[in-house]
């Protein structure tokens, strides 16, 4: 009893130490205090977790590449973006003459600040959610939303024709697979009947035997999965849909006009719409906070939940190493020809898991529809492609 | 099927990131300031002057003849001849440079100087770290800074630097040989202008 009461404080220990720090105000402060508090913590675990991943995502890649990485700060490099912080505090922070300085300066404030929002619905642990929405999903990509809002900003105001392209290709790019995002994350709100991120995860925090019920383990929730983390990569303009900053056609696409401190907050803006974007992932279809079995339930929540995006971001950081970027058409291509007919397809198939109640028949026929589906697109899609060295029609 | 290749390309890189903490052969990198592989015998970065003997003044082959100065692309090379002479390796009398400095912040390595040197007093040095806080006369070598050893130029360009050796040992044992020849001849004219004298005053 001891034991399992000690789980359950540490499973607790965020909350309680919010309470024991707010218990010292007067009764009348608590709420806000506690409010004050959780965004508090966010706003110093994430930026932390952004400065671990960047040295991660450096020393990844190089050893994708066979190289060493970064080692030189530090142990093993670890303090890299301690220097990195201090060169892009102390660069000269340029703004073009011709640019409008006030958007400028805006841009990169409001992407940081809208990302930061989408963390309030996020259910970090058990009871663990900053503020309990019912609507938490919508106001999630409302949030997400808003980035483009900046993207848009930081390239029309740079007044430079790289830093516009990347805007335009941004906004095209991201307006294409935001349709993708919600429609995927559509058939797990069919299935939960809410809104509500909390009672998403309740819902697939049950077990049959020692196995979860995550969404990701059901013929509809692996196919939605494939299509929101596509979506997703995309909506953070990663590799391979980095087109928006492909820095050798765009230098550095809309943020080609930002340096110093600003450049950082970009930076930082990206990386935590990953980690925001790989939360929700998370909490939709990988169970969020819930542990991977049954007898693993003793292990803390949090804990279950961080290491649930860690690995979400260390896949990223290994697409990242591996695909070539795609043609501005291809990705248009992929995402309206391929991504969005098969996610409306998916929510048929969601439908259709929806009302053959219980019983293994509903899973041989989502999985035949599905995988069928996926086969005949694919066949289709590639029909008229031609593989091998490209052939040049007036140059030969 | 689509995505196939993905799927491939993933477990290919995968496959390095884990081999690279397993196997050492992975990793071709070379931590530099630490560990250094040793300079190809071919390398070449800035020129430097060849001295014989242990005196580099006494020693140095140059004898200023200006031709490499003449011929430097970029014109880093500068040349002051010197009023009075010096015996050169072969005991021949020969101007020897006063001054000679070459400005490596200008030189772009190009070996033009040591193709055309025909007292082979020039070549290239394969010292890389020359970093210097002063970019001025940091970078500015005389003549003292120049000068190697024809020893120092072995243990760079072994191969080349013997040849260069048995170039010069032949030039000096034909000099010598002709020297030799010359006064033999001229021993021997000696010899036989000497002989005669009395015969001729006696034929007289």
């Amino acid at each position: 009893m001891a034991t399992s009461s000690f789980f359950t404080n540490l499973d607790q220990i965020f909350i309680l130490l919010r309470d024991w720090l707010v218990s010292f105000l007067p009764a009348a402060m608590r709420p806000a205090a506690g409010v004050v508090l959780g965004v508090i913590a966010i706003v110093c675990v994430f930026p932390g977790l952004f400065a671990l991943t960047t040295v991660f995502e450096r020393k990844g890649l190089a050893r994708i590449q066979n190289r060493l990485g970064p080692n030189r700060v530090g142990p093993y490099g670890l303090f890299q973006p301690v220097a990195d912080g201090i060169k892009s505090l102390t660069k000269e922070d340029v703004v073009p003459l011709s640019a409008n300085a006030v958007v400028h300066f805006l841009a990169p404030l409001v992407l940081v600040v809208t990302v930061f929002m989408g963390f309030a619905v996020l259910p970090m642990g058990r009871n663990m959610v900053l503020v309990d929405m019912d609507a938490g999903l919508l106001f999630f990509f409302a949030m997400g939303a808003a980035t483009e809002l900046s993207v848009f900003m930081a390239g029309w105001s740079s007044r430079n024709k790289y830093s516009l392209l990347g805007a335009m290709r941004a906004v095209a790019q991201m307006i294409s697979y935001e349709v993708v995002l919600l429609l995927s994350a559509v058939s797990v709100v069919m299935i939960t009947g809410s809104l509500s991120l909390p009672k998403i995860v309740d819902a697939q925090n049950t077990y049959t035997g020692i196995f979860p019920h995550w969404y990701i383990f059901t013929p509809w929730g692996l196919a939605g999965f494939l299509m929101y983390a596509i979506a997703a990569t995309a909506e953070t303009n990663r590799s391979p849909f980095d087109l928006p900053e492909g820095e050798s056609e765009l230098v550095a696409g809309y943020h080609t006009e930002y340096s110093g401190f600003k450049f950082a907050l970009f930076f930082l803006g990206e990386y935590l719409a990953m980690f925001a974007i790989s939360g929700l992932g998370t909490t939709l279809f990988l169970g969020g906070w819930s542990a991977p079995f049954s007898f693993l339930t003793f292990i803390p929540s949090w804990i279950w939940f961080f290491s649930k995006v860690m690995l979400s971001i260390f896949v990223f950081i290994w697409m990242r190493g591996t695909l070539p970027r795609l043609r501005q058409d291809q990705l248009m291509n992929f995402a309206w020809k391929f991504v969005l007919p098969y996610t409306l397809l998916n929510l048929l198939v969601t439908a259709l898991w929806r009302f053959m109640g219980e019983g293994w028949l509903r899973w041989v026929v989502c999985t035949a529809i599905l995988l069928a589906a996926y086969v005949a697109m694919g066949r289709l899609s590639m029909r008229n492609q031609h593989f091998g060295p490209r052939r040049y029609r007036y140059a030969e | 099927m689509l995505g196939e290749g993905i799927l491939k390309g993933m477990a290919e890189t995968a496959r390095n990131f884990f081999g690279s903490y397993v196997s050492k052969e992975r990793l071709t990198t070379v931590e530099y300031p630490e560990e250094r592989i040793a300079t190809i015998e071919a390398a070449r970065v800035f020129p430097f002057l060849v001295y014989d003997g242990a005196d580099w003044e006494a020693g140095m082959r140059c004898v200023a003849c200006q031709i490499c100065e003449k011929e430097c692309p970029p014109k880093c090379i500068f040349i002051e001849k010197s009023k009075d002479k010096k015996p050169d390796y072969v005991g021949k009398q020969q101007f020897y440079p006063a001054r000679f400095d070459i400005d490596v912040s200008v030189c772009m390595s190009c070996q033009i100087c040591v193709e055309v040197c025909p007292f082979e007093a020039i070549k290239m040095d394969n010292e890389f770290e020359l970093a210097t806080s002063d970019r001025f006369g940091g970078l500015l070598y005389d003549r003292k800074e120049l000068a190697r050893s024809n020893e120092y130029y072995h243990s760079i360009h072994p191969t080349e630097a013997s040849e260069v050796d048995a170039r010069l040992n032949e030039e000096k044992a034909k000099v010598e040989a002709k020297a030799k020849a010359a006064a033999a001849a001229a021993a021997a004219k000696a010899a036989a202008t000497v002989p005669p004298a009395p015969a001729a005053g006696g034929g007289s």
